[in-house]
Order: structure tokens, then C-alpha cells, then sequence
């Protein structure tokens, strides 16, 4: 009895965080497009997502496409089908690699920095600061990540795909000699809209996913040092998880 | 005028405030008295409607805070400044664009006047010259002084102060309370202090209204007070650590407790 009491206590504590979160999201989401709109403050959001994300993206990108290019060559020689090799890379990585590992890199980047400026924020009285100069804290801090994020990360995406690609070129054409035009010829006929719709559609989501969560728990953070550091530490592990498992949805969804 | 009636604010099972009614008057400089808490803080953001209370209501010039749309509530927070008590400066914004921030926000006042105003506002608080530092750079008594210049960027008719001089040294705490006095009478800027600091209280309050966990236990002149024959007032304003207001918070006998009885 006790026991099926607890349970019930600790679904309904776990649906009105999930609830909460909702309203979170679609207050900071739907204050998105209402005046006044703060484009410097995007800009900057841009440029903290986004911008500063390219290197790690770029070394993360090469290396995936690299290691592509050896297992596939190793798999696909033994049915001497190497010159697929071009559509296995291309397929991997918009399909599936390029999405998820941009998502997660960035969210070890930027996410946990958002969870930590913004429980910084709410430790010393910032937000209670802007609603007494009659700013909506939300629309000021909140809705220009969550913006910013939807923004930067389908173009992150289509950065790590090039990259990617390229990487995979340089180990499977350059490296183990695949025929050039075998490599790029077959992946050009291959990739169909679909495929390319799906990554991106896919970023779209871990962009809204990754600004969503580590904003979220900034804001509800408890408002002490060790409250924002357990905050920043959930943050990063709950967002990888979703990224995942949304993941998951989407490509069943899309096939 | 702010009017406090049958307000009541609860967290958990810990009643904050209990059924207050009290009365702010416009021009006048009233300091709230109470031990850490007592429900300083929280009285303090129920009349400035930054959260809303179980039950009872605020009413700020006849507009009751606890039941305006966000628009109304916005409209009379732009009446409205506040001093936080660790200053709440925006961290990522230097000295000039922390002042300057309100203005940005709710004016089309052109880049150059801005810069007067800020000026203005830095001077009267004595820190010309430190437009280009940050927040981090500053001690606390600057960063609070910084806090009220962001407050009266605006030309609030009423500014709240929570705790303005606990922490800093003596001088500082002059300053401050220098200003809130200054502010009251060349202004005429309504003012309502937070504070424990009996000899601060005295220098500035016109009126003074004693919390003690979530009750109001006197109210009245700076004379009223001084001569109140209550002694849990007494003990108070005298800083005894003997007397009615008992010292530790639990109701646990000492004797039974140390023994394990
Ligand atoms: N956000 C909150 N959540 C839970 N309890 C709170 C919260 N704010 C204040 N309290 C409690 O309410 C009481 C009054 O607190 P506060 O108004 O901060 O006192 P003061 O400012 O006089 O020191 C304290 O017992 C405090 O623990
Ligand atoms: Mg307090």
C-alpha cells in the first residue's frame, strides 16, 4: 500500500515537472515572436551556440568520417563491393551520425553552460531583477537560446555532413584508393531528398531539445552553488539521453 | 500609497507571514525591523507582486498587485525600483550597461543622453569613473551602491531596499543610508527599507514596523518605538540576547537533549 502510494507520489511529482517544463517551453518559445524582438541578444546567442561550436564540430566530423572510411572499406571489400563505399559514408553520417554526435558535442559545449550562466542568474537574483524593471525574464533570457538553438544546429549539421564526407573521402579515396569517381559519383545518385530532410528535421529537434533542457534546469535549479553544479552535471547527462532516444523516434518515424 | 491587508504567505508548512495588515505612507521612509527569518524577504516581494500570497492583498495606490494581469503589474513596476540584497547586477553586463539597461529597454532615449543619465546617477552615488568595470570587480558596498543607481535610473515614485547596509563596513553603511535619506527628501521618493540594523533604522526611518516569524509585533514613529514599553521591542532594539524572543529555534529541552532522554 505504502509502497503503490510512493509510486503514485513520484509520478505525479515526475508529470508536473514534465508539465512545467511544457509551459517553460512554450512560454519562452511562443514569447519568441512577439515584439519587441531582441536581435542583438540572438546574434549573441547565435554566435555562443553556434559560431564557437564549429571547431570541435569540424575535429569531431573528420575523425567520425576517417573511422567510416576504414570499417566500411573493411566490410564492404569482403563482398569487393569498395565503391559503395562513398554511399555507406554519405548515408552514416546524414542519416544518423551527423544529427546526433553534432547534437551531443554541442550539448557538452554549450549546454551545460547555459544550465550553469543561468542558475548563476537565478542564485543572484537576476531574474527577480528584470520582473521588477517590468522585463519577462523568460522572453529576455530563455526564448533567445531556445531560438538561437533551432537556428545554429541545422547549420552545424550540414557543416559536420560536408565535413564528414570529406573525411571519408580522404581515408577510403586517398588513402586506401577507391575510385574517385566511383566514391563520389555513387553517393551523388544515391542521397535522396528524404534523407536529407530527415537530418535536418532532426537537428531541428535536438536544437530545440538541447536549449529546452539545460535552460529548464537552470531555472529550477536549487538556488545554491551545489544546486546549480548537480543542475549543470543533470543537464548535460539528461539531454544526451533524450537526443538518443528522440533520436530513435524520429528515424522510426521518418523510415 | 502601499495598503497590506490580511495577507498571508506560506512555503511548505512554514508560515511566512500571518494574516498581515499594515500601510506604507507615500513620501515617508518606513524601515521593516525583524530578525533572519522573520519574513522581511518575503513581505517584501508580495508588495512588489513578484509572487503572489496563499490569501489577502496588496494594494499599490488602489491597484490590487495580487490580482493584476501581467500588463497592469508591468506598468506599476515601471513606478517601481528595488536595491536586491546582493545587488543583483547583471553579471555579464559592465557598470554603464547595467544602469543603462532600463532605459535601453523601455525608452528610445538617443545613445549620448543615455550616457548623461548614467553619469548623473553614478555620481550621485559617488562611482564616476567606474563605467567600464564589471560587477565581479567591485566590493560589496560599491556593487550596492551600483544596485541603487540601476534603481532610480527610471525615476521610481517608490524604491524598495532589502537589507541595503548588512555586510558592509560602517562608512559604507553611512553612505547608503545617506542616500536612501537623500533620495526621500530631495526626490520625495517613497521608501521602504528592509533591515536589522537598529542604529541604520534610527538615522532613516520615518516609520518602523517590527516582524518577528510572520507577525507584525509593533509599529509606529521612530519615537513610538524608541519608547515602546513591549519587551519583546525592547529586547530588539537593545540587541539583548536574554528576554522574550528566545534565542534558538527549537523547542527541544537542552537538558533532555544532551542527555538522550
Ligand atoms: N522560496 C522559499 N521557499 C521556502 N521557504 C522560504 C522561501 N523564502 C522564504 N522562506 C522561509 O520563510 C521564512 C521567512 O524568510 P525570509 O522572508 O527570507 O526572512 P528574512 O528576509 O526576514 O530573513 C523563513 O523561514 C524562510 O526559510
Ligand atoms: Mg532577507
Amino acid at each position: 500500500m505504502e509502497i503503490a502510494a510512493s509510486l503514485g507520489r513520484i509520478t505525479l511529482n515526475r508529470l508536473q515537472i514534465l508539465g512545467r517544463s511544457g509551459i517553460f517551453l512554450f512560454m519562452s518559445v511562443f514569447q519568441a515572436f512577439l515584439p519587441p524582438f531582441r536581435i542583438p541578444r540572438l546574434v549573441k546567442e547565435i554566435e555562443f551556440i553556434g559560431s564557437k561550436s564549429f571547431l570541435i564540430v569540424f575535429v569531431t566530423a573528420l575523425f567520425t568520417g576517417m573511422v567510416l572510411g576504414i570499417q566500411g572499406y573493411y566490410s564492404l571489400s569482403q563482398f569487393g563491393a569498395e565503391a559503395a563505399l562513398g554511399v555507406m559514408v554519405a548515408l552514416s553520417i546524414i542519416r544518423e551520425l551527423g544529427p546526433v554526435l553534432c547534437a551531443l558535442m554541442v550539448t557538452g559545449r554549450a549546454g551545460s553552460a547555459i544550465t550553469a550562466e543561468i542558475g548563476i542568474m537565478k542564485i543572484t537574483d537576476q531574474f527577480p531583477a528584470l520582473e521588477m524593471m517590468a522585463i519577462d525574464p523568460l522572453k529576455y533570457v530563455i526564448s533567445p537560446k531556445v531560438v538561437a538553438g533551432i537556428i545554429s544546429l541545422p547549420l552545424l549539421t550540414a557543416f559536420f555532413d560536408l565535413v564528414g564526407i570529406a573525411g571519408g573521402y580522404l581515408v577510403g579515396v586517398k588513402l586506401l584508393g577507391v575510385n574517385e569517381g566511383a566514391y563520389l559519383g555513387k553517393m551523388v545518385k544515391a542521397i535522396t531528398f528524404t534523407d536529407i530532410h530527415g537530418g535536418i528535421l532532426k537537428s531541428l529537434c535536438f536544437g530545440l531539445l538541447i536549449t529546452w533542457i539545460s535552460s529548464f534546469m537552470g531555472f529550477t535549479a536549487e538556488p545554491t552553488t551545489e544546486g546549480v553544479s548537480r543542475a549543470t552535471t543533470n543537464a548535460v547527462v539528461l539531454t544526451s539521453l533524450s537526443i538518443l532516444i528522440v533520436d530513435y523516434i524520429l528515424t522510426s518515424l521518418l523510415l | 500609497m502601499i495598503k497590506v491587508e490580511n495577507l498571508v504567505k506560506k512555503y511548505g508548512n512554514v508560515t511566512a507571514l500571518n494574516h498581515l495588515n499594515c500601510r506604507f505612507e507615500t513620501g515617508k521612509v518606513t524601515v521593516i525591523l525583524g530578525g533572519s527569518g522573520s519574513g522581511k524577504s518575503t513581505l517584501l516581494r508580495q508588495l512588489t507582486g513578484l509572487e503572489k500570497p496563499d490569501s489577502g492583498s496588496v494594494y499599490f495606490d488602489g491597484v490590487n498587485l495580487t490580482t493584476a494581469n501581467k500588463k497592469k503589474l508591468y506598468g506599476i513596476r515601471r513606478k517601481m525600483g528595488m536595491l536586491f540584497q546582493g545587488s543583483a547586477l547583471f553579471n555579464y553586463l559592465n557598470i554603464f550597461e547595467n544602469i543603462a539597461f532600463p532605459l535601453r529597454e523601455h525608452t528610445k532615449i538617443a545613445d549620448n543622453i543615455i550616457k548623461t543619465i548614467v553619469t548623473m546617477k553614478l555620481e550621485m552615488v559617488g562611482l564616476r569613473g567606474t563605467e567600464k568595470l564589471m560587477p565581479s570587480q567591485l566590493s560589496g558596498g560599491m556593487m550596492k551602491r551600483v544596485g541603487l543607481a540601476r534603481a532610480m535610473v527610471m525615476d521610481p515614485k517608490i524604491i524598495f531596499y532589502d537589507e541595503p547596509t548588512s555586510g558592509l563596513d560602517p562608512i559604507s553603511t553611512g553612505v547608503i543610508d545617506k542616500l536612501i535619506k537623500d533620495l526621500n527628501q530631495a526626490l520625495n521618493i517613497t521608501s521602504v527599507v528592509v533591515s536589522h540594523d537598529m542604529e541604520s533604522c534610527f538615522r532613516i526611518a520615518d516609520n518602523i514596523m517590527i516582524l518577528f516569524f510572520g507577525d507584525i509585533i509593533a509599529e509606529g514613529t521612530v519615537e513610538e518605538i524608541r519608547n515602546s514599553k513591549d519587551l519583546r521591542v525592547k529586547q530588539f532594539i537593545n540587541g539583548e540576547p536574554e528576554g522574550p524572543i528566545p534565542f534558538t529555534r527549537t523547542d527541544k529541552n537542552y537538558l533532555d537533549e544532551i542527555l538522550f532522554r
